[in-house]
């Protein structure tokens, strides 16, 4: 038999069978302007040539100067942590279908779990998810399973969380009854205020999510939009940046012991920050956490140590008849997987900086975010537009539309930030700016320079 | 033979019926459902309080290998549920019929004997099963 699928002949035959002229009018339904077209690639090279091409390719993009962050952030991946993610033993995307024949994929996605659980000072973390904005949809769906003392399947959802990520939820979860109730946010401090909760006091509400720090970079005030959540029964789920958590309180200890409930019942986000480079949006991961309580309603594989017949330690995956090789349409999840390899990587990126190192790349971040905002605004025509306490990013107001302004500093190899006028166009001419410890205060002085002379021509002339 | 008390009605998904006192049921798996999923170690069930149609899940038994709902035979409001299986799963096991009893709902309209079965009826229907 000759391994060669798909043969012309077998096309055409298959074809014929279900009434279809070419395989392209498979894909009628894509509009035309969606389709990739034509990639202008011969259609055979040899390797030396496809070498050469992807390497021009490569070159073609230069090496930008990114400050742009909004989900995705560029940190430094020590050189380890891929060489050994790309080991033989390791290189796997996935979770092993015969699971326990493979301890060492096993061991280290529950050394993972144990580490996101430390991170963020939950009972339960899974194996992972595909990232962090469908963690949140994930999450939603969690909460209207576990939250038994609500039917409302209403979730308040502050536009100051990433509106990716809001978009996501609403696509994955909008379609299964949860309603999503937006909450403004305070336009001087850039946070969410709970004044804008209070007309929900007392109301059958599923859950609140809080970004912490917020898609603006503003921290919220965690404690007590916490404490409000569960006054009203209503669970909180928290999205938060990994690095982050280095600094800032973990969300298992977020809030007062309100009704007897400390801590987010929830936690998600994205685990990019975590030793995955930013490789055009993806592969990244998705990371999810809770309390004991609510493990069962906890989508995903779990990994859990446990002992052989022999009482020696070993790992297995555990609570499965929650999933849906078993449990079929009423799984915790029939959308998701795991990051097996991004996970692998995040693993041994935690592993090798350790809480010491983590916090350093937390604590630069935060310095260099602060160095950046004050020398971007002492540019004529530039000033902070929010007034909280901020992580590693920040929103800046131009006097002018900011994408002409990015369009220029783009084309000196500065990527300047996000600009914000279709997401937030209330904001005027808002502007995202994010700083790493990857950015040294010569690239902060670059990127100031840049700014002022694009600002001010004339500066740049004289 | 599997042990089927002649004092309660069944249903074709393995639940029985106790009836108590003032309209209110007594409602948990039978002895041959508690034999087929094998050790139990989780027990969901329903909150008191709240509102549960004839056929509807209102609660979840978990074994190693499986989840199966467990349906309300009876349409009404959830008045007790035995919250002892919260930490002891194996009761359902060990004593389905007694100790092992799942949740009492107070009916607000006649129980349509009809869709409940005899003990003699469920035995027989566990025979045909079987074949």
């Amino acid at each position: 038999m000759a391994f060669i699928p798909h043969t012309p002949d077998d096309i055409a035959r298959m074809l014929e069978v279900i009434g279809v002229r070419s395989i392209d009018d498979l894909f009628d339904e894509i509009p035309g302007e969606l389709r990739a077209g034509v990639l202008g690639v011969p259609p055979a090279l040899s390797e030396m040539e496809v070498g050469r091409l992807l390497a021009d390719r490569a070159a073609s993009d230069g090496r930008p100067l990114n400050f742009i962050g909004a989900g995705a952030y560029e940190h430094h991946i020590p050189a380890p942590v891929w060489a050994i993610a790309t080991r033989g033993e390791f290189y796997s995307a996935y979770t092993p279908y015969q699971a326990e024949a493979s301890q060492g994929t096993l061991q280290l996605i529950y050394e993972y779990q144990s580490m996101i659980c430390a991170l963020t000072g939950m009972e339960a973390s899974n194996a992972s998810l595909y990232d962090g904005a469908s963690a949140l949809a994930e999450a939603c769906l969690m909460a209207v399973r576990a939250n038994r003392a609500a039917s409302s399947r209403r979730i308040l959802l502050p536009r100051a969380v990433n509106p990716t990520y809001a978009q996501v939820a609403k696509s994955i979860a909008g379609n299964q009854g949860i309603v999503f109730e937006a909450v403004d946010f305070d336009r001087a401090a850039g946070r969410t205020l709970l004044e804008s909760l209070q007309p929900y006091s007392g109301q059958d509400v599923t859950a609140l999510v809080i970004q912490q720090p917020n898609f603006f970079g503003s921290l919220e005030e965690i404690d007590a939009l916490t404490d409000w959540a569960h006054e009203n029964k209503i669970l909180l789920i928290a999205v938060v940046n990994p690095i982050s958590l280095a600094l800032l309180k973990a969300p298992g200890q977020w809030g007062t012991r309100t009704g007897g409930m400390q801590g987010a019942d929830i936690v998600c986000g994205e685990g990019q920050p975590l030793g995955v480079p930013l490789a055009g949006g993806g592969p990244y991961f998705g990371f999810m956490a809770t309390r004991m309580q609510y493990v069962r309603q906890m989508p995903g594989r779990i990994v859990g140590r446990t002992l052989d017949t022999e009482g020696r330690p070993g790992f297995s995956l555990t609570l499965q008849a929650r999933e849906q090789h078993i449990r079929r349409s009423k799984a915790t999840s029939n959308i998701c997987t795991n990051q097996g390899l991004m996970v692998t990587a995040a693993t041994i990126y935690m592993s090798l900086l350790g809480a010491a190192g983590l916090e350093r790349v937390a604590a630069a971040s935060l310095q260099r975010t602060a160095d950046l905002v004050a020398a971007l605004s002492r540019v004529p025509g530039v000033r902070p537009a929010f007034t909280a306490p901020r992580f590693h990013e920040a929103v800046l107001l131009l006097d002018r539309p900011v994408a002409p302004v990015l369009g220029a500093l783009a084309r000196s190899g500065i990527f300047g930030g996000l600009d914000l006028a279709d997401r937030y166009p209330e904001l005027g001419h808002a502007l995202l700016v994010c700083a790493t410890e990857t950015k040294l205060e010569a690239d902060i002085d670059a990127y100031s320079g840049a700014l002022a002379d694009v600002m001010n021509p004339s500066r740049a002339a004289a | 033979m599997s042990n089927i008390p002649s004092d309660l009605r069944y249903t074709k998904s393995h639940e029985w019926v106790r009836a108590a006192q003032d309209g209110a049921v007594e409602i948990g798996i039978t002895e041959h459902a508690q034999s087929a999923l094998g050790d139990l170690v989780f027990v969901e069930v329903p909150e008191v309080g709240r509102a549960v149609k004839a056929g509807e899940a209102s609660a979840v038994v978990e074994s190693v290998k499986a989840a199966s709902d467990v349906y309300s035979p009876v349409s009404g409001k959830v008045i007790a549920s035995n919250a002892q299986l919260a930490t002891q799963p194996e009761l359902l096991n060990q004593d389905p019929y007694g100790a092992g009893w799942m949740f009492r709902v107070q009916t607000n309209a006649p129980i349509d004997a009809a869709a409940l079965m005899s003990a003699a009826d469920y035995a027989n229907y566990l025979a045909e099963e079987a074949k």
